[in-house]
């Protein structure tokens, strides 16, 4: 058993005085890929959101690398290795492909910037092709890869990733889904993704969490969840 | 045809203050969302300060280079009004993010009226002449008309060139710029890549309130006079510079700074020098009427 990269103790976020998370627990683990399933409105993204700490968490605690991050400001966390691709994929829509990819190395310096370029122009050659073309005036499925390379630019020990095959050719999703695994695969690289896609998602994902209301309903191994009759029941039929 | 051409220098000359002032408007409305009322003080602010810092280096230092004493002044008012914003950002803005829309105005109305009375109380409400500085002329006849360059202006328009030059660059190439474009289309998205966007902010200010103050040290070499009330019109002129040019865009506010200082030049040399402010809010209000977004705010298609 790897160690505990994330570790979210009953943690409880509210907008106002609506309750968005009731008490979750999560455990991350050093290398694994980790899946959040669960209904629109189920709290997927604030759940995301909440470990980057934009909202924070209203009770519980959060550690990251042993460290407790539940009140570290957002752009610290970042620092310290959790990179976030946000639902809406948030592009910065006036800035070239290149920029946006500055703007994910921003948290690491300039080091090795050409080298991680290229290596997402490898991973992603449509990128490439767009390099000096507005981020706002992308294809939303060219921008679905900016926003994971830009993740990616920061040299992660965490990247997270909610919804990533939203509104994708099935081609792309599948794109996608490789290069995660293969990253996962060749470099270790942690992931915590949140899918509507259930079926790709517990099939690549080591462990997965399902959140129902803003709690932890169910928890296992990826390819066992698949195997439950309420899963495929809620979130597979129809969706494959 | 001379006198055309005299007014054309004059024009570009005061535009070039105005465009420097809009800057740290349109910055930070970009960056916040707010009207920074209290600017034109701030503008006004540096020229005391630019004065201050004159008569403190010619008369107890005796630096007698003129040059050398110029671009010492310039970097004083640079750092100190930088400074005095970044205080005010501070004190009256960032306690108010996240408050109901008019706060920060209303606190930035009052730290104007704050600012004017400051000066006021401080330093006399009486104009303060100030030495002149650069007085020689360029005289050419064009048409039978004597049209006057003067070493002011022509050192007022390169220097404005300059620091836009660096400025550009700024905003454009280094990461402080990127981090501040940034900050200004996705906040929230800025601080999750680990921008500090408080601090990018309070930089916005700074970056602002330095252009004003190299606005401030050249209208105190171009009028050779400064007043605590001098911070309104400007103020507000290089304000309506920001709007007509398209607020958020940097080279809207430099753009529509040249227009209103033209333009200002123009009405007050062949119609009426009395009425000579009521040109650019004129302007002001047909541009909030006709045409809210401005010469060059916000053009293009984008997805969202
Ligand atoms: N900014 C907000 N203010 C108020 N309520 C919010 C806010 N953001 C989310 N909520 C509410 O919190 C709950 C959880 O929302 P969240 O976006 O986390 O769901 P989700 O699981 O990501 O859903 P989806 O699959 O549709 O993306 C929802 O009921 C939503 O209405
Ligand atoms: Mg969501």
């Amino acid at each position: 058993m790897s160690a505990t990269l994330l570790a979210l103790r009953g943690v409880e976020t509210c907008y106002g005085n609506i309750i968005a998370l009731r008490g979750v627990d999560i455990d991350v683990n050093e290398g694994e890929i980790v899946a959040l399933i669960g209904a629109n409105g189920a709290g997927k993204s604030t759940l995301m959101m909440t470990i980057s700490g934009d909202p924070r968490a209203r009770r519980g605690s959060i550690t990251f690398a042993g460290r407790d991050i539940t009140k570290t400001p957002t752009h610290e966390i970042a620092r310290l290795g959790i990179a976030q691709s946000p639902e809406g994929r948030r592009i910065f829509a006036r800035m070239s492909v290149l920029e946006n990819l500055q703007m994910g190395a921003a948290v690491c310096g300039s080091g090795h910037f050409v080298e991680d370029v290229e290596r997402m122009f490898a991973i992603f050659p449509r990128l490439k092709e767009r390099a000096q073309q507005r981020g706002g005036t992308l294809s939303g499925g060219e921008q679905q890869m900016l926003a994971i390379a830009r993740a990616l630019m920061s040299r992660p020990r965490l990247l997270m990733l909610d919804e990533p095959s939203l509104g994708l050719a099935p081609l792309i999703v599948k794109l996608i889904f490789d290069v995660i695994a293969d990253l996962n695969k060749t470099q270790g690289l942690t992931v915590f993704l949140v899918e509507q896609n259930a079926h790709h998602a517990l099939r690549l994902a080591h462990r997965a969490y399902v959140l129902v209301n803003g709690a932890v309903a169910m928890q296992g191994a990826g390819r066992e969840l698949l195997e439950r009759p309420e899963i495929r029941a809620a979130y597979l039929e129809g969706g494959q | 045809m001379g006198n055309f051409l005299q007014q054309l220098i004059n024009g570009v000359t005061l535009g070039s203050i105005y465009g420097l002032i809009a800057i740290g408007y349109t910055m930070v409305f970009g960056i916040i969302g707010m009207v920074n009322f209290a600017h034109g003080d701030v503008f006004m602010l540096s020229a005391f300060i630019a004065l201050i810092f004159y008569l403190a280096l010619t008369q107890m230092f005796g630096v007698l280079s003129l040059p050398l004493a110029f671009i010492l002044v310039l970097l004083g008012a640079m750092v100190f009004t930088g400074l005095w914003n970044w205080a005010i950002e501070r004190v009256a803005y960032r306690p108010l993010r996240g408050s109901f829309r008019l706060a920060p105005l209303i606190s930035a109305i009052g730290m104007s009226i704050f600012l004017s009375n400051f000066v006021q109380v401080v330093q006399g409400p009486r104009n303060k002449p100030t030495p002149p500085l650069f007085t020689d002329l360029i005289k050419v006849e064009v048409g039978g008309y004597d049209v006057t360059l003067s070493y002011k202006q022509i050192m007022i328009v390169s220097v404005t060139a300059l620091l836009l030059a660096g400025f550009w660059f700024l905003v454009q190439k280094t990461s402080l710029g990127r981090a501040q474009r940034a900050c200004e289309q996705d906040r929230k998205m800025a601080a999750l890549l680990g921008v500090d966007v408080n601090r990018t902010i309070s930089m916005t200010f700074v970056i602002g309130a330095m252009l004003a103050a190299v606005a401030g040290t050249l209208y105190m070499v171009y009028y050779g006079v400064v007043n605590f009330a001098d911070g309104a019109a400007p103020g507000l002129k290089a304000f309506t510079a920001a709007v007509f040019g398209g607020i958020g865009s940097l080279q809207g506010a430099v753009i529509g700074g040249l227009i209103i200082g033209l333009v200002e030049v123009f009405f007050s040399a062949y119609f009426s020098s009395d009425y000579k402010d009521v040109a650019p809010y004129a302007i002001l209000i047909v541009t909030l009427i006709f045409m809210p977004s401005g010469l060059l705010g916000r053009p293009e298609v984008e997805k969202v």
